[in-house]
């Protein structure tokens, strides 16, 4: 290496970067380090990410669970949608929302609101920001009611096993859910309003909204994207886990006479997501992997901020590869930890 | 006829509510038929929120008229059963045709009434449809990519006659039945190999690589002849000392242009491109990738520890990173580490970090049909006598690939639906052909049709390739 005239070291974070990125969710411009910029692609991709997990995760669930259903059409439309969606690329499929399916939303000024507030324009989803007074006093009752629901929640288990009493704990989290922050928003001085975006005009034939929370296109299309295309193999997880609880199961669980509701809940799902959870693990690994596909369609992911116009500027191969394999590495193992303790959590536990 | 309970149905008046339910959810499905079709909006007197659930309504009322059960006609019944059982499945059945007959009409009008396909420029394209004429007159790029026209028939040739010996094993007699698997391994690879290196590149591709190519065909087909006692001293100086001499005397530098057949012209690999430049990759990578991830999968088992923990630190790490930055890392950190004069192109290092990355979920697939055996498989193979090898290749692996046939087939088509991935290195297979087209200046505006197109292409290798699995599967399916 040193015969190319490569010089080898980690310095350059530090230095000012001086390029902009696009979107953004800690405050960057062109005079911070190198390093505040691997951090801004570092947290786009964990916000692709996560998003797409939680409704990649919800689409499967449903799509699964419909796959199994009795009724002909519904049956039909799931298997439809596992097959088509999950033999075409991923990156064609990113390509079509973008380049074709959102290119065909109307421009700003023309475009009408969705009840009022909501604007989906060829720049983006413009959606109205909350405005928060005291947030941390609604942070708090929030805290305080998770806690509070973890409580009773051990409280209640504790009541079933030693003396067989059931105590609706669904009901009262949902209550204490509300009821707290609710209570924050009376006495405790917290206060929720909205900036809605409104248009304004930048050039002559250039609008923009102005106020409010812009979701750039290339969010919404990769999101889009990722979460369609995982949501296929999720489902196929979760109907290859609810089929594989034996039959016996559910005939003995009616035989003592429980609900189909309560079947489902008490005795198909605690067993089932012991074969579902280890497949989705890797759906979910392959979708913070494949979310690095933000790079072909310029959402200013790890890859394309830091692997891509960082190593263009600076010019150090080797050290900024191989930070965003190490990256990309943690990112999947620690996933993997997390849903690891899950499966462990949920396993059987034989004595 | 007396005492009608209209909210509970039965079997009585089965007559009275067949009629009456089956009317209502014919007018329900006609609304929306005439809405969508013929754009007649039959109820449009009422307040728009009403005429737009108005069919939903009708048609859920009507479907609880006729949920009689047991009404004693088959096809009533099995309408109830597999449409109708609850309240709750019939507004989702109609909900779902209204979708069907709603989406009827633009997706036909697009695709088929008002596109256009004749013409050969952009003023062909009148409609609102689509325009087929812009996959008709790039068909040829999307296809072959930038290979000059006049040369295309090269890769028609390559590819049927792969086609052709492919199919080999079709027409193969029993006696020639054991040798099959050698073929498809070891002699169809280096075939295609061959093609693609003489034919379809017709100049140097890969010339630093080729003297060592060229030994270790040389000197695994000698190898076969010699006495099992000498074979790993062979295998361990033989291809070597071909291919030093080779390199050193029998073909100097002078004659490095080996790639060349005559009359053909040179084509780099940075014209490839298309479905043939899928193809290629595809097929490369899934021939390399299965044998590396085998050797891992073994590896990881092995009792020794150095090679255990090199084949699990190897199967983690491809496993944990993106695709796309191993693509990176082969085209702009690899070259660093090369010597200077080495030269290797573009498309031999994308298909080799494919395969890399492939190989590592192989690895793990067949490491699931490895610990499925039974030990016992393991005892009877030893007891037979036999060593590592030989209990590997004649028991364990047969049974294990069996057992993981849908795993594989799953890995072999994420990697074919990799492969447009190699666009951000700058090798234009049918998607970045498609980027490419869509930004050219004369046909501006119909990304839809092209990606349309590659969709459909994609789909039906992908479908293709999971139903012959399926096949597969079913065909080694053994009881158990």
């Amino acid at each position: 290496m040193e015969n190319r005239g490569i010089d080898f070291g980690y310095g350059f974070l530090s230095q000012e970067s001086s390029f902009d990125v696009q979107f953004s969710l800690i405050e960057y411009d062109g005079s911070h380090s190198y390093f505040r910029a691997y951090l801004v692609g570092l947290l786009n991709t964990i916000l692709v990410s996560v998003i797409g997990i939680i409704l990649a995760t919800i689409i499967g669930v449903i799509v699964g669970i419909a796959r199994l259903s009795s009724n002909y059409l519904i049956k039909n439309t799931a298997a439809f949608y596992v097959e088509f969606f999950r033999n075409i690329p991923l990156l064609l499929q990113i390509f079509f929302w973008y380049f074709a399916a959102l290119r065909a939303l109307p421009l700003p000024q023309d475009t009408e609101s969705i009840m009022g507030v909501f604007y989906l324009t060829i720049k983006g989803l413009f959606i109205p920001a909350f405005i928060w007074e005291n947030f941390n006093i609604f942070l708090y009752s929030i805290i305080a009611a998770v806690v509070s629901i973890v409580v009773i929640k051990n409280y209640a288990k504790r009541k079933r096993e030693n003396e067989g009493k059931q105590i609706p704990v669904f009901l009262i989290s949902i209550g204490l859910l509300f009821i707290l922050p609710l209570l924050s928003f009376l006495i405790g001085g917290v206060s929720l309003s909205f900036e809605i975006p409104v248009l304004k005009k930048l050039a002559k034939t250039s609008y923009i909204y102005e106020g409010g929370v812009g979701i750039p296109p290339e969010l919404i299309a990769l999101t889009l994207a990722l979460s369609l295309y995982t949501a296929t193999f999720i489902a196929e997880c979760v109907r290859a886990g609810i089929q594989g609880v034996g039959k016996g199961q559910k005939e003995a669980a009616a035989s003592i006479g429980l609900n189909p509701n309560q079947i489902l809940k008490l005795v198909v799902m605690p067993q089932a997501l012991r074969i579902i959870i280890p497949p989705t693990t890797n759906q979910y690994l392959n979708l913070t992997k494949n979310s690095s596909l933000a790079a072909a369609i310029a959402y200013p992911d790890l890859v394309l901020v830091f692997a891509g116009t960082a190593l263009m500027q600076t010019g150090k191969a080797i050290e900024i590869v191989s930070i965003t394999m190490l990256t990309y590495l943690s990112l999947s193992l620690s996933i993997s930890v997390l849903m690891n303790w899950y499966n462990k959590k949920i396993a059987i536990k034989e004595k | 006829m007396n005492n009608i309970n209209f909210l509970k149905p039965d079997k009585s008046n089965l007559n009275l509510f067949l009629i009456l339910g089956l009317s209502l959810v014919f007018i329900s499905i006609f609304d929306v038929f005439l809405s969508s079709f013929f754009k007649i909006n039959a109820t449009g007197f009422l307040p728009t929120s009403i005429s737009f659930l108005l069919p939903l309504i009708i048609g859920f009322i009507g479907l609880h008229f006729i949920r009689i059960e047991y009404s004693g006609i088959r096809r009533l019944d099995e309408i109830n059963k597999n449409f109708n059982n609850n309240n709750f499945n019939a507004v989702l059945s109609l909900l779902i045709i209204f979708i069907i007959i709603k989406s009827i009409p633009p997706v036909l009008s697009w695709t088929v009434i008002d596109a256009n396909i004749s013409g050969n420029s952009k003023e062909a394209c009148t409609g609102d449809g689509a325009c087929w004429t812009y996959i008709k007159v790039w068909l040829r790029r999307f296809i072959y990519g930038l290979y000059p026209n006049e040369e295309q028939w090269r890769i028609n040739l390559s590819f049927i006659s792969l086609l052709a010996l492919g199919s080999v094993g079709y027409f193969a007699t029993e006696k020639f039945k054991k040798y099959l698997t050698l073929y498809y391994v070891v002699i169809y690879p280096i075939i295609a190999f061959l093609f693609i290196f003489f034919f379809i590149s017709g100049g140097p591709v890969f010339f630093d690589f080729s003297y060592g190519i060229i030994a270790s065909v040389v000197a695994i087909i000698i190898g076969f002849f010699v006495p099992n006692k000498f074979k790993l001293y062979y295998f361990c100086f033989v291809p070597l000392a071909v291919y030093l001499s080779l390199n050193l005397f029998i073909l100097p530098e002078e004659y490095v242009e080996l790639g060349k057949l005559e009359g053909l012209n040179w084509v780099e690999t940075g014209a490839w491109g298309g479905l043939a430049l899928t193809f290629i990759v595809s097929f490369f990578c899934l021939i390399f990738c299965f044998p590396v991830g085998m050797a891992l999968a073994l590896g990881r088992r092995s009792e020794l520890p150095f090679i255990k923990y090199t084949s699990v630190v190897f199967i983690e790490f491809w496993r944990g990173v993106p695709l796309i930055t191993v693509l990176f890392m082969s085209s702009v950190m690899f070259p660093m580490f090369l010597p200077e004069d080495f030269f290797l192109d573009k498309l031999v290092r994308v298909i080799i970090a494919i395969s890399l990355f492939e190989a590592a979920y192989v690895a793990e697939v067949i490491r699931g049909g490895l610990q499925a055996l039974p030990r016992g498989q393991y005892d009877a193979a030893k007891s037979l006598g036999m060593g590592y090898w030989k209990m590997h290749i004649f028991v364990i692996l047969p049974q294990a690939l069996k057992l993981v046939i849908p795993g594989i087939a799953n890995t072999f088509l994420a990697l074919v639906k990799d492969t447009p991935l190699i666009l951000v290195v700058g090798l234009l297979e049918i998607a970045g052909m498609l980027q490419m087209a869509k930004t050219n200046p004369k046909w501006l505006g119909y990304s839809m049709e092209g990606y349309v197109f590659a969709a459909v292409v994609f789909w039906i290798i992908c479908y293709a390739m999971s139903k012959y699995s399926y096949n597969l599967e079913e065909k080694y399916k053994t009881e158990r």
